[in-house]
């Protein structure tokens, strides 16, 4: 036990250490969701006059923009071991005497821990948008961003133990990192959606996130504990999919 | 005991058989290489020794211990040094290795002072804290072999470890090596389609088809091939090349570039043929077997670049890439 917790924690600090060298990816992760903020949330301002929480249209996708850098950060993360694959340090890993567990696990938390920080730094412009935060809804709103941070980089990884090139990674952007964003309630209220496309948004783990991080912001209701377990499951289930997979790297099954 | 013992190992990937059962063992100290062109099984092999792919039958041991069965102490008795360059090049030299005696387990108290060794070992101590970006293909090839013997192993597997490179820096991994074999006593496995390199083995496995065709220290490989060539220009090519053929019924061709002729030694038979010629012989040259000669024997065509499927295009431009 101890050994896999400290095999962890070495490919957790090899990969933070990287990726604070790697400034230009940290921001353009900065850029990204001031353009929607400002531009596309100022200009969709006026068409939704009526939002839960009596809040402003950018008020309102301002959850959604966190959670969009982390799904974007975490996503980039997991797959970056397709490349370390082919290329790189993750052969030097496979044949290391670790566990798969270790690898899967490791991988996960350190590509949250990169998407963690690129959310925070957008999280920290809240008093442009003339919100009021507390330390705690500060805290819980970092929580939460991490636990989405955990879930998406777990499925990065899954994506990863089948994917062996980099030619299907447009597919996955197309069809499940923009559905998976779009279908989460970030950039528009879900209560008034016709059904099937609820049954989608409410099938998809990261309306749990917007729903958590915007009620923490917002300070609207909501059920929050449902929605962490709802994301903590989903990413004990993806993390478990990938152990199984890299420990069938190999046999050719 | 034997550090390698494979024994009629095979590997199907669907209906094409990459490897029709072969065997070979490698002794402490020894190194054994594996020759042969692209495609032939080297990587192969390779991968099945080192866990990474699962064999279809045969079995195959590293230090006594089973590849599919103890894995992990599989992993702990060897080193590698992958084809690809596999280092970190956003981390220093010293971070490389830190990182590798971490996932090896070297107790804390040690990793300092092996990776002080490791690094002098490969004349690297003075760029020990610059990033890997910074490095030329072959000091990046030294770091991994420094990366790959920090833990100690009993065997270093190197895949065509110095692909990529130029022939100086070539050599020069080489004189590195030998002194690492010399000093620790440490057995190799290398794969290469250069023959110069199989050269420095004491065994030498040549693989084709996913068969090893033969197997053999590379001086008695080459004992086997009959033949010296010798060329020479003179004043009379062709009465000098039918006197050869007719008289003493040797393998004489006169051709643009001179007489060549086949002979079993050529040192002895060079005197003679002053001997008998003497005043019609402008120039002599005499060409010993190599590597390629048997290969070429063995197989009817010579170890060369097969076509190369995208994947591997692209992995060579980006190996080009980093190796700058």
């Amino acid at each position: 036990m101890t050994t896999l917790f400290s095999d962890i924690m070495t490919i957790v600090r090899r990969d933070v250490i990287r990726s604070f060298r790697q400034k230009s990816q940290l921001y353009g992760s900065i850029a990204r969701p001031l353009i929607w903020l400002f531009l596309l949330g100022n200009g969709l301002r006026n068409s939704f006059a009526v939002l839960p929480g009596n809040v402003n249209y950018v008020q309102f996708i301002f959850p959604g923009m966190l959670v969009m850098n982390v799904l974007f950060a975490s996503i980039m993360a997991g797959t970056s071991v397709i490349w370390d694959r082919e290329f790189g340090f993750l052969k030097e890993i496979m044949v290391a005497p670790v566990t798969r567990v270790a690898i899967v696990v490791g991988k996960t938390v350190s590509g949250s821990v990169t998407a963690l920080l690129q959310g925070t730094i957008v999280l920290a412009l809240f008093p442009l948008l003339g919100l009021r935060l507390s330390p705690l809804q500060i805290a819980l709103a970092i929580l939460g961003m991490w636990l989405t941070s955990l879930a998406i980089c777990s499925l990065g990884v899954l994506i990863a133990s089948r994917m062996t090139s980099f030619e299907g990674f447009g597919t996955v952007n197309n069809f499940l990192v923009m559905p998976l964003f779009f279908l989460s309630g970030a950039m528009y209220p879900i209560h008034n959606l016709p059904g099937w496309l609820k049954a989608l948004v409410h099938a998809n783990p990261v309306t749990y996130s917007v729903n958590l991080l915007r009620g923490v912001i917002l300070r609207l209701p909501g059920d929050h504990l449902l929605g962490i377990s709802v994301i903590l499951v989903f990413t004990l289930l993806v993390s478990a999919v990938s152990v199984f997979l890299f420990t069938l790297e190999g046999t050719g099954r | 005991m034997n550090i390698v013992e494979v024994d009629r190992l095979r590997k199907n990937f669907g209906p094409l058989e990459a490897l029709k059962g072969i065997s070979f063992s490698i002794t402490p100290g020894e190194i054994f290489g594996l020759l042969g062109p692209n495609g032939a099984g080297k990587s192969t092999t390779i991968k099945i020794l080192v866990t990474l792919l699962r064999k279809s039958s045969g079995s195959a041991l590293i230090n006594g211990f089973d590849v599919d069965r103890e894995s992990r102490r599989v992993r702990e008795s060897l080193g590698i040094i992958f084809q690809d360059p596999s280092l970190d090049e956003r981390l220093t030299a010293r971070e490389n290795l830190y990182f590798h005696s971490k996932l090896y387990h070297v107790p804390a108290a040690q990793i300092g002072e092996r990776i002080r060794h490791a690094l002098q070992l490969v004349d690297l101590q003075e760029r020990a804290d610059s990033l890997v970006t910074t490095f030329s293909g072959g000091m990046k090839r030294r770091l991994e072999i420094a990366r790959g013997i920090l833990h100690t192993p009993k065997v270093l597997f190197l895949d065509e470890p110095t692909i990529g490179l130029d022939p100086q820096t070539r050599a020069h991994i080489w004189d590195y090596l030998d002194g690492l074999r010399r000093s620790t006593g440490l057995a190799m496995l290398l794969t290469t389609h250069y023959m110069d390199e199989a050269e420095i083995c004491d065994r030498v496995a040549i693989i084709d088809h996913g068969e090893i065709i033969t197997m053999d220290t590379p001086a008695n490989l080459k004992k086997n091939l009959r033949h010296d060539i010798i060329t020479i220009a003179t004043s009379d090519d062709e009465a000098i090349a039918a006197a050869l053929r007719d008289q003493d019924g040797l393998d004489a061709v006169s051709s643009s570039g001179g007489v060549r002729i086949a002979v079993d030694d050529g040192q002895t038979f060079i005197p003679q043929l002053f001997a008998r010629f003497a005043g019609m012989i402008h120039s002599v040259d005499i060409e010993k077997p190599s590597l390629e000669d048997v290969f070429i024997q063995l197989t009817g065509r010579g170890i060369r670049e097969e076509e190369a499927s995208s994947a591997d295009r692209f992995r060579r431009l980006v190996r080009m890439r980093r190796r700058r």
